[in-house]
């Protein structure tokens, strides 16, 4: 039962952290139908950052909020110089212009701050363990899994109750009707690419103590991310979260139970699950 | 002759939801060898959908079609193909990198069968490209065999959706609004190419230019919300009040 | 094209063999990485099958190669039919689970065929040896020719190997078959329309692509006597991509200009810094994509197109 308990908790905070990064991917790939594999470049950049300025003093959620904001900043640079001739591009194009910027990110990371494991300092007053009444609990895991709530409901209010947010679900339900009925496509993207990879950047920040930060970042989760959001449907914010926690609990259930085959557990999942619903488990309704 | 026992195509009971809204209900149509049926009905009656069912393209939830009696509901799109159950589409979906000439001779291949041979070239696809540029001539487009699609004027294009389908060699050709889009100088050689379609193919067409289908079709289906109105002959139809409340009001024919 | 074109990347593969000198092993690599990016041409080019996942292919040959010099017989022919045979028939049962899916489900799932391939190598250690990997040794080709310290029949085995692919490749692409290829590429929907059975003709191109990748694999692990997890790995597939991209699609010679360029440079960077290659990879992908969408075969039409007018320049008549 404690054993359940640890794994459900977890898994939750590893989901949330694998929700906040993957947000800003799925209405990426949903909205303007790009395949963009620098994703995890931009989660890795916060880090970076904020691991950077944390070790100069800055205090760690200052850090967190400078990092967000520079992700975003890059995501921005990014989307009006590398990501706007490709929208009209196919999936290919788009699959090795973002390899390619992979690549670029680790290089330059690697020149600029080498390559081993940056160790992103968790505040004093989170980094204890805190008394669950039948064990103790790192207080950080708690801290995650409560970040990652109330982000995700910050999403959901935004996306259901703000006229940005109908605009966005009109957009990607039906990209072409929503350029008819004067929407501001390309405007509504590029604030949203921007919004995606501030998400991604604090994701890189706060779920540094979950996934490693190294030059190998970009690459290595990737795939996580983009699981993320293959099963939880393109451009469906409730599908990547459902995927996202789902994935973090299994994963981490794997990790516990049989070691040897964790990777190999996540995978057949994820293949069942995208045979079964190969539009995702919450797709939205232009595919559905 | 046995084949002429039965109609070229039969539809009985063909029904669609999607959710809460009925596309078809109930749907029964019957094209003769060498019918002319004209299918007529205001926007969103459901009339590319029903050429979706029919080609297998949307799956049906009740009814049969048969092909010269052959029972092809459970047939794939490409199956119905195959047994001489052609369509054009109302927007284009040809091959654009590839030469005007290739678009067609890619499909005599599939209709030939040749299309499976992965180590001979020569013979069978020249065979296909020389029969291309028949079908081409027959459309009065040979002179730009050798463009690429992504470089032709649309009316032109159009005309080589209905070239391809020609090539397939079909009992049944369903046409969607074949005319559609093109400027109407254009409009009249697409027109002109419909008149010379082989006597012995069922054309089932669907089009908003209520002179045209008056003068091609022998018989109009009129369709309403997923059903059918009325069926008749173009004289009848057009002097139906019922039809003429609901969708010829603004016609003058 | 001018068929003594034609020549030209054979003849030079040939002139390397008696002036490579210690680079041979080199350039085995390269005839090895130009048939696993052919065997992408097909599946990727022409057929437009999005895949980040031929690493399987690769590593499932290169694996298959192993296990039946070890266990069955040493003979590299037979290890090669055999090992490109068994990857044909694990490319149709996967591809008939896949190949209905398009896009980035499409993508995702062969990713995720190749990560599973990849952990159930690592966790079957006693079969495939694990992280260590398997070290064997193999007979003479056709009993004569054994595998010298120097690579020479290393080399010359796997061009004649790539010959033949390239032969079968080239005859596949100008078929009728190869034509519908294109089309399926261009519009399933059409492609549909005119009867064709897009899913069998993809999952054909799929096992033949694949047996091609196998082949690859196989070649990598005969001449090398060696194969490790890595022949599994993402970053083969990856890099098999970038090889394409980087010579040119649906060309076939792309394969050969991209997979040598991009191992030069791999080297070359890589002796100045282990990560300054994959700024210049990276740079260069985002080059080809922006500004030179035909790949390097691209520049080298235009250099063949100055060439001619510079000879017809030249010549009085």
């Amino acid at each position: 039962m404690a054993t359940a308990t640890v794994i459900l908790l977890d898994g939750l905070a590893y989901g949330m952290v694998l929700f906040i990064i993957s947000v800003g991917l799925t209405v990426t790939m949903g909205l303007m139908r790009v395949v963009n594999l620098a994703h995890g470049g931009f989660a890795m950049a916060g880090g970076y950052l904020a691991a950077m300025m944390i070790r100069a003093g800055v205090p760690f959620f200052a850090a967190a909020a400078l990092a967000t904001l520079a992700a975003g900043i890059l995501g921005g640079i990014a989307e009006m110089t590398v990501f706007r001739p490709l929208y009209r591009k196919g999936e290919l194009a788009q699959v090795l212009m973002t390899f390619g910027l992979t690549f670029v990110f680790i290089a330059a990371l690697t020149w600029l701050f080498g390559t081993d494991v940056k160790i992103l300092p968790i505040p004093s007053y989170l980094a204890g363990p805190v008394d669950l009444g039948f064990r103790t609990y790192p207080t950080y895991r708690l801290f995650l899994i409560v970040v990652g709530l109330l982000l995700f409901l910050l999403v959901w209010f935004v996306i259901e109750g703000s006229l940005y947010g109908a605009r966005l679900r009109a957009a990607v339900d039906n990209p072409r009707m929503a350029r008819a009925v004067g929407i501001d496509v390309n405007r509504l993207f590029t604030i949203t690419f921007v919004i995606g990879c501030a998400l991604a950047g604090f994701g890189g920040v706060i779920g540094a103590e979950m996934l490693q930060l190294d030059p190998f970042y970009a690459l290595r989760y990737l795939v996580l991310f983009l699981v993320v959001v293959a099963v939880g449907g393109l451009g469906s914010f409730k599908g990547s979260f459902v995927a996202a926690i789902t994935l973090g609990v299994v994963e981490t259930a794997g990790k516990f139970l049989f070691t040897d085959i964790a990777a190999f557990l996540l995978f057949a999942l994820v293949f069942v699950l995208l045979l079964w619903r190969p539009n995702g488990l919450l797709p939205p309704k232009s595919v559905a | 002759m046995s084949a002429f026992a039965h109609p070229a195509l039969s539809v009985r009971g063909l029904c669609k939801s999607f959710g809460a809204l009925r596309v078809a209900q109930s749907i029964d149509l019957e094209l003769a060898h060498g019918a002319r049926v004209g299918l007529i009905g205001p926007n969103g009656a459901g009339k590319t959908t029903l050429v979706n069912l029919l080609t297998g393209v949307l799956p049906a939830d009740a009814g049969t079609i048969s092909l010269e009696g052959e029972v092809i509901d459970k047939l794939k799109p490409e199956g119905r193909v195959r047994r001489g159950l052609a369509r054009t589409h109302q927007i284009n979906t040809l091959l654009v990198e590839e030469s005007v000439r290739d678009n067609v001779a890619i499909a005599i291949a599939e209709r030939e069968r040749v299309a499976w041979s992965m180590l001979r070239y020569a013979k069978a696809w020249r065979a296909c490209l020389e029969e291309a540029d028949e079908r081409l001539r027959e459309m009065g487009i040979m002179d730009v065999a050798d463009r690429r699609v992504s470089a032709l004027p649309y009316g032109q294009q159009r005309l080589l959706e209905i070239a391809i389908a020609l090539a397939l060699k079909p009992r049944v050709l369903l046409l969607d609004e074949p005319a559609a889009g093109v400027p109407a100088a254009e409009a009249h050689h697409i027109h002109e190419v419909l008149e010379r379609l082989p006597a012995e193919i069922a054309i089932l067409i669907i089009e908003h230019d209520m002179d045209v289908v008056f003068r091609f079709a022998r018989h109009i289906v009129v369709m309403v919300q997923g059903r059918v109105l009325k069926r008749g002959a173009p004289a009848e139809i057009a002097a139906d009040p019922q039809v003429r409340a609901v969708y010829l009001g603004r016609s003058t024919v | 094209m001018n068929p003594a074109w034609h020549a030209l990347p054979w003849l030079l593969a040939i002139a390397f063999y008696f002036t490579a000198g210690g680079y041979l092993s080199l350039g085995t690599s390269i005839l090895v990485y130009i048939l696993l990016t052919l065997s992408l041409d097909l599946a990727l080019g022409y057929a437009g099958i999005i895949t980040l996942g031929h690493a399987a292919f690769f590593g499932f040959g290169a694996y298959g190669a192993a296990l039946f010099a070890i266990h069955v017989n040493a003979d590299p022919l037979l290890g090669l039919v055999v090992a490109t045979a068994v990857t044909a028939v694990f490319a149709v049962v996967t591809g008939m689970l896949i190949l209905h899916t398009q896009g980035v489900t499409l993508l995702m799932l062969t990713l995720a065929i190749a990560v599973l391939l990849a952990e159930a190598a690592n966790r079957a250690y006693k079969v495939t040896g694990g992280d260590d990997g398997l070290q064997f040794t193999m007979g003479p080709v056709l009993g004569l020719f054994r595998f010298d310290l120097w690579g020479q029949t290393a080399y010359l085995y796997t061009l004649v190997i790539l010959f033949v692919w390239f032969v079968i490749a080239w005859k596949v692409v100008h078929s009728p078959f190869g034509r519908s290829l294109d089309g399926i590429r261009q519009s399933q929907a059409r492609m549909r329309a005119i009867g064709t059975p897009v899913w069998w003709r993809l999952i054909a191109i799929y096992a033949i692509s694949a047996a091609m990748a196998g082949s690859a694999g196989a070649l990598s692990a005969q001449t090398t006597r060696f194969v490790g997890l890595n022949t599994l790995g993402l970053l083969v597939s990856g890099i098999a991509v970038v090889m394409l991209v980087l010579g040119g699609t649906r060309r076939l010679y792309g394969a050969f200009l991209g997979a040598a360029v991009y191992v030069v440079v791999q080297d070359f960077a890589a002796k100045v810094n282990p990560f300054y290659w994959m700024f210049v990879i990276g740079g260069l992908l985002m080059a080809t994509v922006l500004f030179l969408e035909g790949g390097l075969m691209e520049v080298l039409d235009i250099g063949r197109r100055w060439l001619r007018r510079l000879l017809r320049g030249s010549d009085p008549t």
